[in-house]
């Protein structure tokens, strides 16, 4: 099976003259498009805010990798269940945690993310502890995640375009409004929240298999936060702004290699101005439409078109 | 023979589903009942020994200076508080503490006295997302869009527009719910109160912020809406020449007391509401 898409894989790179360096981002690009996707669902939708997504993630690799190596599972299935575990836990701590208000519910996360880290440091004999989780074989070839991020996408954006997401917009918007027209807000909550964890598995999932060797420090709180960061920038309320918003935050750094030092000082940067001057992110509550992007380049250049014309 | 028998069990069913839905349909106990409810902060009496009985089809009035307790007798029907004591009794069924969206489930909508609408989504969503429980697909069916989605969505759809038709906000559906005009605003939320198809609607001041020609439409406006869908409405408000047009009954509060009930009129010859109202001087 795995063979099957490499196969495919390497038929249609070699066909296209792609190298491995640029399937290699091509692959991070997709997983962070997944992982960015769920955030998008949970912070931009439902206006949770949750820095330990990376956890999730964390979970999803490590379930897959270890049901790959150890009790050698179809790939495909481990990578399922892996996402499916991942959503259960967030079901769980949901349950627990989601009655809470605001900030004290973005604590919990925080700190669910650093258990999850810490505790699979810990459990060496189940997971390699802090040497890590290695032999996993590469089965996140460009083609299988290029399909795993369509589908991601295909299925969040009818997922938001439902009543679900009405739902989860509305609580955005104003909670005791959501209430008072019979929308019960903490199952929805715990709904997006268990979305978005099942998203963060699945790009976790993804990741094991494409790095081929997990360590825990992969998924400390500098992923979570460069995931809601990557939220942000992209625009809280929509998804093809989370794309475009993973897109920057995936191929910019490897464009600027030379400034790979300043990372994180840059990502600061950006999340300052855009808040400040884009407080929705690049895309705000819209969607991308070819329409309006056509619509916006003729403002851009309607100078020069009428110009064009007058002379004809 | 055992299919006969089956078929006549099947039948037995239906007719008892029926009688029940009549049952429901001809409930004679009052819309709602409050029986000495109560509710404390700290050492504040919000509202004091608080009973009302409301009649299928009336106009109640809830009218007291602020500071009477009115919005909080609102926020202990709804469920956003529960009483310290008493009893809320809707159609004989007890309310007492449920959760907000249990009791707009059962048929109480609401407004609120500071508008709040879902204000980045489009009026039409505002509408849309009122009228949830008739979206009855599951997560399976949204991501496939099969017939059952297709035809729930399209009926959602239908009725939205068909009460925005009715509060004659058809052509803003597409518009920003923030973008609208204050008074649009109120009607929007009446109209996304009306697609639960409440029994009872709570108004909370809905002709605050109005001039007098204004606050005139509003009370056509409500009593058109209590026609067409036979609804029982219990309002707060200041306006006195509203409450006059409008209500059946009114109940005056002070200080989370009541002080008078009865109809408008009678209300506003009591000495003791005067005196409230415009501050006695003995």
């Amino acid at each position: 099976m795995i063979e099957f898409f490499n196969n495919i894989n390497t038929g249609i790179c070699s066909f296209l003259h792609i190298n491995s360096y640029i399937q290699g981002v091509v692959v991070l690009l997709c997983i962070n498009i997944i992982a960015i996707l769920g955030m998008a669902v949970l912070t931009g939708f439902t206006r949770l805010f949750s820095f330990g997504n990376a956890g999730f993630m964390a979970i999803g690799a490590y379930t897959a990798a270890i049901l790959i190596v150890r009790h050698n599972v179809n790939f495909l299935i481990a990578m399922i269940i892996g996402a499916a575990f991942a959503g259960f836990i967030a079901f769980l701590l949901g349950s627990l945690t989601l009655k809470l208000k605001g900030d004290y519910f973005l604590i919990t996360c925080l700190g669910f993310g650093e258990c999850v880290r810490v505790l699979f440091n810990y459990f060496k004999k189940l997971t390699g502890g802090s040497a890590g989780f290695p032999g996993i074989p590469n089965y996140s070839s460009m083609l299988f995640a290029v399909i795993c991020a369509i589908l991601a996408f295909f299925i969040a954006w009818r997922f938001i375009h439902s009543k679900y997401g009405r739902n989860l917009t509305s609580i955005r918007e104003n909670e005791l409004a959501a209430e008072a027209v019979g929308i019960n807000a903490f199952r929805y909550k715990r709904l997006s929240f268990t979305f978005s964890a099942v998203y963060a598995g699945w790009a976790g999932a993804l990741y094991a298999g494409y790095m081929m060797y997990i360590v825990p420090t992969n998924f400390a709180l500098n992923k979570s936060i460069e995931l809601i960061t990557t939220t942000v920038i992209g625009g809280l309320g929509s998804l093809t702004g989370s794309v475009l918003g993973a897109m920057l935050v995936t191929l910019l750094p490897e464009v600027f290699r030379s400034l790979s030092n300043y990372r994180m000082l840059i990502y600061g940067f950006a999340v300052v101005l855009i808040i400040m001057f884009r407080p929705n992110g690049l895309y705000g509550y819209k969607e991308f439409s070819l329409k309006r992007t056509i619509a916006w380049f003729k403002k851009l250049f309607g100078g020069k078109a009428k110009a064009g014309k007058e002379e004809a | 023979m055992e299919d006969l028998e089956k078929r006549v069990a099947e039948l037995e069913d239906r007719v008892t589903m029926l009688g029940y839905r009549i049952s429901v349909m001809e409930n004679r106990d009052p819309v709602l009942e409050m029986q000495n409810v109560e509710k404390h902060f700290g050492g504040v009496h919000a509202i004091d020994n608080f009973s009302v009985k409301i009649e299928q089809g009336q106009i109640h009035g809830l009218i007291g200076p602020n500071g009477a307790g009115k919005t909080t007798i609102f926020n202990n029907i709804t469920g956003i508080y529960a009483p310290d004591a008493g009893k809320i009794l809707f159609r004989g069924y007890d309310i007492t503490g449920s959760s907000p969206h249990r009791v707009a489930q059962l048929g109480i909508g609401r407004t609120f006295q500071n508008i709040r609408l879902f204000s980045n989504l489009s009026v039409m969503d505002n509408v849309i997302i009122a009228s949830g429980m008739d979206a009855t697909y599951n997560l399976a069916e949204a991501i496939f869009h099969n017939k059952n989605y297709r035809r729930r969505e399209q009926h959602l759809q239908d009725k939205a527009m068909h009460l925005l038709e009715i509060v004659g906000l058809q052509d803003k559906a597409n518009e920003r719910a923030s973008a609208l005009p204050y008074g649009h605003q109120r009607k929007l939320e009446i109209a996304r109160a009306m697609a639960l198809e409440p029994k009872l609607l709570l108004l909370d001041e809905p002709a605050a912020g109005m001039n007098a020609d204004e606050s005139m439409e509003l009370v056509d406006f409500v009593q058109e809406i209590r026609s067409r869908f036979k609804i029982t409405i219990l309002m707060i408000e200041h306006h006195m020449d509203v409450v006059s047009n409008l209500c059946d009954y009114c109940t005056v509060l002070n200080f989370g007391k009541t002080l008078a009930v009865g109809t408008p009129a009678e209300v506003k010859s009591n000495p003791e509401v005067i005196r409230a109202y415009l501050g006695g001087t003995e």
